[in-house]
């Protein structure tokens, strides 16, 4: 494992945009975590004096303020690091829920693995906005709501993904020794399913964390997601693009980080995979 | 008293796509304690599917009937808890491919101590201790820094002593080795072979040995069972089978071994025509249509496992060779 993670890194230094656009990321999640230290403006204070200031680098709104006088970066660092954490998080759930899924319905086969793809094929019919709706309806605004909905629909995706390469791995000799050596079904997945198809598994979660972000901004900006006065990329983006003729840059500070927080993870996750599985370019 | 793994009537059928293929006909066959028992037959003859039943290794559309029977207690039918007790400690299984029989992403060192781990309920150290130990026995050099080496930086021959090392870790009481030289190359083959002899004659094991070359059963087995379409067909020590062969086909496959000395064959021998396939009339014996010594009485009735003099030895043939 050691010496695969090795080749991986060295493979990942020698490609430069992807170097790039992890030195973006992490740049982000140190601003994003630092923001508030830096900007003298809390994200939720209101500056009367300063309503809907254009940006300008002498005053003390850098990225102008937003319809009621606040800090527009300093709400949009606040919206970065939200819409980061509704990713990472959402991402992590599906992982963990889609690898476990997935090696058990694969390893174990027949019918169990029947019932239990037939299971996701009925959740993934659901469609996503009428859930979100629903489970709004039913209880009420609340942004673990939203972890909970977008984490629901994320596995699924992930558990197929974890299934084909269980079976593809299914019967190779090293598993059939491992049964044959009198290893339990349960070790055998943790220990010989689930290391041999986490490649693959890993790459596809960093290309699901931008999906899930880029969710999470069209729930929020159809108002099903983040609510105010907390906010997230999604919020502040249909927030000025209300205001998109008057005041531009209240939509284009939110949608410009946005984009190159999407554009950076997608590249990164590019790179991850060409690192990890190098036989398949 | 009863031997240390009986097996009664055992047969191995596959369904697939509506048709029964039968992989194992009744087939019944005893290994005593620290006994060597070599198994030999053509690609198809059953000789795997037998001993895959007993292992519980079978895929989900065979159908398996008979009885399965080691050291005294059911393995056959029994649940994967209770196999489980037994395969991987009392009856171990070393396979064909050590290519890909050992786990990419885990070191040799902790993928031979976790044997120990799971069924002996040793500690990591004591285990990891035992393992180099073991490699030790079975002549890995270096057997510290292969411990945390990974598969793939091994060569075929070390990775197929590693299995055989592992196979051994708890000192089990039958080892079934299947093919284990048929993915080596010669020089390597011969090496494995007097490494399986050695250990055997170190632990007191029973060893079953599977093989379609009856060269590297010979020095190492007791007794040889042939197997013909899923069949016993001839059942006797191995020097006695060397000498006088009763059934065709064995006698057909000795032929069949290139001797060193002796004036040089035009061509090797083969045995012509081929096995019996799945679907054919299972009538008689199934060697009949390839046998120069086939009566009429021979495709239609079937010959029994018989006694035929000497020490336990026994074919299935209606005009076995004299002796």
């Amino acid at each position: 494992m050691s010496a695969l993670l090795g080749d991986a890194a060295r493979r990942l230094r020698s490609n430069p945009a992807a170097l790039c656009a992890m030195f973006f990321i992490l740049g982000m999640v140190v601003l994003t975590l630092l923001g508030p230290w830096l900007n003298p403006n809390g994200s939720d204070s209101l500056d009367w004096l300063h309503v809907a200031s254009r940006p300008a680098l002498q005053s003390a709104h850098w990225f102008g303020t937003d319809r009621l006088g606040r800090d527009l970066f300093a709400r949009t660092l606040e919206g970065t690091r939200v819409s980061l954490a509704v990713g990472l998080v959402a991402s992590a759930v599906s992982l963990i829920v889609g690898i476990g899924y997935g090696a058990a319905a694969g390893y174990i086969g027949g019918r169990t693995d029947h019932a239990m793809m037939r299971i996701i094929e009925i959740l993934s019919g659901l469609p996503l906005i009428f859930f979100v709706i629903f489970l709004t309806v039913i209880f009420g605004r609340n942004e673990y709501l939203l972890f909970l909905s977008i984490g629901a629909v994320g596995w699924l995706t992930m558990a197929r993904i974890v299934r084909g390469q269980t079976l593809s791995i299914r019967h190779r000799e090293f598993i059939e020794a491992a049964v044959a050596s009198g290893a339990g079904t349960a070790r055998i997945i943790c220990r010989h399913v689930i290391p041999n198809v986490i490649g693959p598994v890993v790459v596809y979660a960093t290309l699901t964390v931008p999906q899930i972000i880029m969710l999470e901004s069209f729930l929020s900006f159809l108002g099903l997601g983040i609510q105010e006065p907390h906010a997230s990329l999604g919020t502040l983006i249909a927030e000025g693009a209300g205001e998109m003729e008057a005041a531009p840059w209240m939509l284009l500070v939110p949608g410009g980080f946005l984009a190159v927080l999407l554009l950076s993870l997608n590249v990164f996750g590019d790179g991850l995979r060409d690192a990890l599985d190098a036989e398949e370019r | 008293m009863e031997p240390l793994l009986n097996i009664e009537d055992l047969s191995v059928d596959y369904t697939h796509g509506g048709m029964e293929i039968p992989a194992v006909r009744q087939v019944s066959l005893a290994v005593a304690a620290r006994e060597s028992v070599g198994i030999v037959g053509e690609s198809g003859s059953g000789k795997t599917q037998v001993f895959m039943a007993a292992m519980g290794l079978l895929a989900a559309n065979a159908a398996v009937r008979g009885r399965v029977r080691f050291e005294g207690g059911d393995i056959l039918g029994v649940g994967a808890e209770s196999l489980n007790r037994v395969r991987g400690s009392k009856l171990t299984m070393v396979f064909q491919d050590p290519m890909t029989s050992l786990t990419p992403h885990l070191t040799i060192g902790t993928q031979l101590a976790e044997v120990l781990v799971c069924h002996a309920g040793r500690s990591w150290r004591e285990a990891r201790n035992a393992a180099r130990h073991m490699l030790d026995r079975v002549r890995v050099p270096e057997p510290e820094r292969r411990m945390s080496q990974y598969p793939h930086e091994l060569s075929g021959g070390l990775r197929q002593r590693v299995m055989i090392g592992m196979s051994l870790l708890c000192e089990p009481l039958l080892v079934i080795a299947d093919e284990p030289t048929t993915a080596l190359d010669v020089t390597v083959q011969a090496h494995i072979i007097d490494l399986l002899g050695t250990m055997r004659r170190e632990l007191g094991m029973a060893l079953v040995l599977i093989s379609h070359d009856l060269g590297v059963v010979a020095g190492l087995t007791d007794r040889i069972l042939v197997m013909y379409a899923g069949r016993i067909v001839e059942s006797a020590g191995a020097a006695e089978l060397f000498q006088q062969a009763r059934h065709p086909y064995t006698a057909e496959l000795l032929k069949c071994i290139p001797s060193l000395t002796g004036p040089r064959q035009q061509r090797m021998p083969t045995l012509l025509g081929q096995p019996p396939r799945p679907g054919d009339p299972d009538e008689g014996c199934a060697f009949a249509p390839r046998c120069a010594r086939a009566a009429p009485r021979c495709r239609t009735v079937r010959p029994p496992l018989e006694d035929a003099g000497g020490s336990a030895h026994r074919v299935a043939c209606h005009f076995p060779l004299p002796s």
